[in-house]
């Protein structure tokens, strides 16, 4: 594990010393199980199998690949051929799947997609793919609920050309939630009370405080209109008793990244969580994003960034003080913080900030018209996105209370800038400007009182898959009928944001739709196959939140 | 059926369930099974007359859409001798988000004692779910195996006054079409039954409880009850314990 973790904590520099470019795929040695040996250069031997794990000094027990949580990181180079014999020794069927990867359908490593088989015990798949790209990407389990368990990791693949920035030190920070509790027994707990993990349900006290700030009427009347729906504006997260960890340490264990002060220091921040959206910042640090989901953007200078889960942002810092600096990231719902800390010395650790509170949804968040304005319809769809951001969402849905109110009030302090998905602005001139072929909409759709989950009303299995030909341009059109946020994820093809950058749309391979709100994404339908399109909320995913998107070969 | 019987079905169906739902092998699987099992109530029922252990016992297997509900429900006297029970086995079908339509059998074993009534079953048809407002509702209709037919009407609603504390007022009315001497029921409205329990949940499973139970018979019943010598009210306090397993 240690090894690892230092092995993904080297600065570049020194990375560079240990052997140049050519080092860095032997570099990233592969346990498998406990026995670790050193590979030849783009062969890894990946064995997956169930242990325990120490955070905060609590054993807990995990599933992972190369012996670690997270697995290795995987550090490749743009155009070179990849090989993974991946091993499971588990007692039941396992699969990796390389999220963000442009790969071929059968080495996409979804079980029931593009003819993958899952692993099942005892057995080794050999992957095999040329990397046709650069940037951070991830990889992780597509069965059951493994990913929980820890079965994730990170990809770093350096660009055949030069980086888009310069820096001296570069981090994987790789954000997670992990649960003690067996990942089935959650589902199941879910099952049979969707608000079993809401440790926020509002109670008669809080009525009673709610009466006093609002008159009784007000009160009274907002908890007939959340009645009335069976709905709960408490409900942010369906999971809660989690630990947040970076690169598989507690907050006080508090994985730390080492810098001299005035050196420039590279993020990799990637959200391998199975359910939590975090908020993340740096306090007294503000970061320059530029790259989103492993594709660059042009810099954007920010205090603090929401990102959902399955999505990457990287980030450049400048440090200049000799001090410890902390990497905070807050779940939506406040049940707890993953903590890290950039520091000159190890053993540091800079001041934990209090913890932000806890947002109220509003029947805005229901796609409910505000002052006779369908948010549902406004917001965030195609060009209409331009000039808005979530912090005039935000203010508009803010009573005088001086608590949040609305899915999108992260507690920004004022002055403070909050990176907005219209931010994030394409490096390069989109390739395919043609207007789309076909609109599909896609709604988000799902029964929380049940655990149900789907789209358009349809779980897994009773789906209708999406169809489309190769070569067609796309625009898929995600209308959230549901008051929590989705980050839907497309494998095999990006999509790109409809955030009203015109050419320079941001590419990506998850999308967060906050609840009640409509985006749009556009795509060139480019990657024959029968790709996964579904929801990275793991629990959403496994209720029944995916269909199948897919390409029909033009050349067969 | 006797009441170890019951047991042991029920200890068989606790340990078949988590077996029956295996994890799927892929990310999602269509149909997944899932079980739930919750003793609603498990308490002791003190009152002036012989004190009484009662239960309500509610469970489930399936998908979202078919499931099949174990329910049960009864009163023994404190030295374990079993007063009255139900047991009912239902098929459950999704009607939409909120409610299920239920359908299939319930059997009354036949109580201890010398004063006991047959043993009886009945074919069962009901409706389950979430009335707006976050009340629990539930209606059943029943024809028992000689024709009689009654019906049930139930609701509940939990309330938190803190985030552990809930107020739990329920209420339960019971109507037949005919008179079923033999099992002391009169035509018309049978019974009213009113509790409030406070609860506090030391876990979102384990959750004692203390309260009041208020069982008022009526009319024909109410009457009938009279001429047997017996009560025809009963108020309880009671202390239990509500379980999820
Ligand atoms: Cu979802």
């Amino acid at each position: 594990m240690t090894r690892f973790t230092t092995a993904a904590g080297l600065s570049r520099r020194s990375a560079l010393k240990l052997g140049g470019i050519a080092g860095m795929a032997s570099l990233v040695t592969i346990h498998t199980g406990r026995r670790s040996f050193a590979s030849a250069a783009g062969i890894y031997e990946l064995a997956i199998t169930a242990d325990r794990i120490i955070i905060d000094g609590v054993s807990s027990k995990a599933i992972m690949m190369g012996g670690t949580v997270p697995a290795p990181t995987m550090r490749w180079r743009e155009g070179e051929e990849v090989v993974v014999h991946a091993t499971n020794r588990l007692d039941e069927p396992t699969s990796i799947h390389w999220h963000g990867l442009l790969i071929a359908g059968v080495m996409d490593g979804a079980p029931g997609f593009n003819g993958y088989v899952a692993i099942q015990p005892g057995e080794t798949y050999t992957y095999r793919f040329r990397l046709r790209q650069s940037g951070t990407y991830w990889y992780h389990s597509h069965s059951a609920l493994q990913e929980q368990a820890g079965m994730y990791g990170a990809i770093v693949i350096d660009p055949a050309g030069p980086e888009p920035v310069r820096a001296d030190r570069d981090y994987v920070v790789v954000l997670s939630d992990h649960t003690a509790e067996d990942p089935m027994r959650v589902m199941s707990n879910l099952k049979g009370d969707a608000g079993y993990y809401n440790q926020a349900q509002r109670t008669l006290m809080d009525f009673v405080r709610d009466a006093r700030d609002s008159g009784f009427n007000a009160a009274l009347s907002d908890r007939l209109d959340w009645g009335a729906m069976r709905m709960d504006p408490t409900d942010l997260a369906d999971v809660s008793g989690y630990r947040f960890l970076v690169n598989g340490r507690g907050p006080e264990d508090n994985w730390t990244g080492l810098f001299t002060p005035g050196e420039r220091v590279r993020l990799r921040i990637i959200n391998a969580s199975a359910m939590s959206i975090f908020d993340v910042r740096i306090p007294g640090l503000p970061m320059t994003v530029f790259a989103a989901d492993g594709q660059t953007v042009q810099p954007v200078r920010v205090d603090e960034f929401r990102f959902g889960v399955g999505e990457t942002y990287d980030v450049v810092v400048l440090p200049r003080e000799d001090r410890a600096y902390t990497i905070l990231a807050e779940p939506i719902d406040r049940t707890g913080h993953a903590r890290a800390t950039l520091a000159p010395r190890p053993g540091m650790s800079g001041p934990l900030p209090e913890p932000r509170p806890r947002t109220l949804l509003t029947m805005a968040d229901m796609g409910m018209g505000m002052d006779g304005m369908d948010h549902s319809r406004m917001a965030m769809t195609g060009d209409g996105m331009a000039g808005m951001d979530h912090a005039t969402m935000a203010m508009a849905d803010t009573t005088d209370l001086g608590r949040p109110l609305g899915w999108a009030d992260a507690s920004t302090p004022p002055g403070d800038k909050a990176l907005d998905y219209a931010d994030l602005v394409s490096a390069t001139v989109n390739g395919d400007d043609r207007a789309p072929d076909h609109v599909i909409e896609v709604q988000l759709t799902g029964i929380m009182d049940r655990y149900m989950w789907s789209l358009n009303g349809r779980p897994f299995g009773k789906d209708q898959p999406i169809r489309v030909r190769q070569g067609d341009r796309i625009r898929i059109t995600y209308v959230n009928t549901t008051m929590m946020a989705h980050p839907m994820h497309l494998h095999g093809m990006f999509v790109a944001l409809e955030n009203g950058q015109g050419r320079r749309m941001p590419r990506k391979h998850v999308v967060l739709v906050p609840p009640g709100r409509t985006m749009s994404v556009v795509l060139t339908a480019s990657e024959p196959g029968e790709w996964p399109f579904h929801c990275h909320l793991l629990y959403h995913m496994a209720a029944g939140m995916m269909t199948r998107f897919i390409v029909d070969d033009q050349t067969t | 059926m006797t009441v170890h019987a019951r047991r042991q079905g029920l200890i068989t169906a606790m340990t078949l369930l988590p077996i029956l739902a295996a994890p799927p092998a892929e990310a999602a699987e269509a149909g997944q099974i899932f079980t739930f099992l919750q003793a609603e109530q498990l308490e002791r029922r003190s009152r002036d007359g012989a004190d009484s252990l009662n239960w309500d016992i509610q469970g489930w297997i399936g998908t979202d859409d078919h499931r099949a509900w174990l329910k049960s429900e009864g009163e023994t006297t404190d030295r374990g001798r079993l007063a009255e029970a139900e047991i009912q086995l239902l098929y459950s079908r999704r009607l939409d988000a909120f409610y299920d339509l239920q359908a299939g059998l319930r059997y009354d074993p036949e109580p201890a004692g010398d004063d006991g009534a047959p043993a009886r079953s009945f074919a069962v048809l009901g409706i389950q779910g979430l009335a707006p407002q976050w009340f629990e509702v539930g209606a059943s209709a029943f024809v028992s195996h000689d024709g009689e037919v009654s019906a049930r009407l139930n609701a509940g609603y939990d309330l938190s006054v803190t985030r552990r504390l809930v107020l739990q007022p329920t209420a339960e009315l019971n109507v037949a079409l005919q008179d079923v001497p033999e099992r002391g029921v009169g035509s018309g409205v049978n019974d009213l039954e009113l509790a409030l329990r406070l609860r506090y949940d030391l876990t979102r499973k384990i959750g004692p409880y203390i309260g009041v139970n208020w069982r008022r018979m009526m009319g024909q019943t109410a009457r009938l009850a009279r001429e047997d010598g017996e009560d025809d009210d009963d108020l309880a306090v009671v202390t239990g314990i509500r379980l999820w397993f």
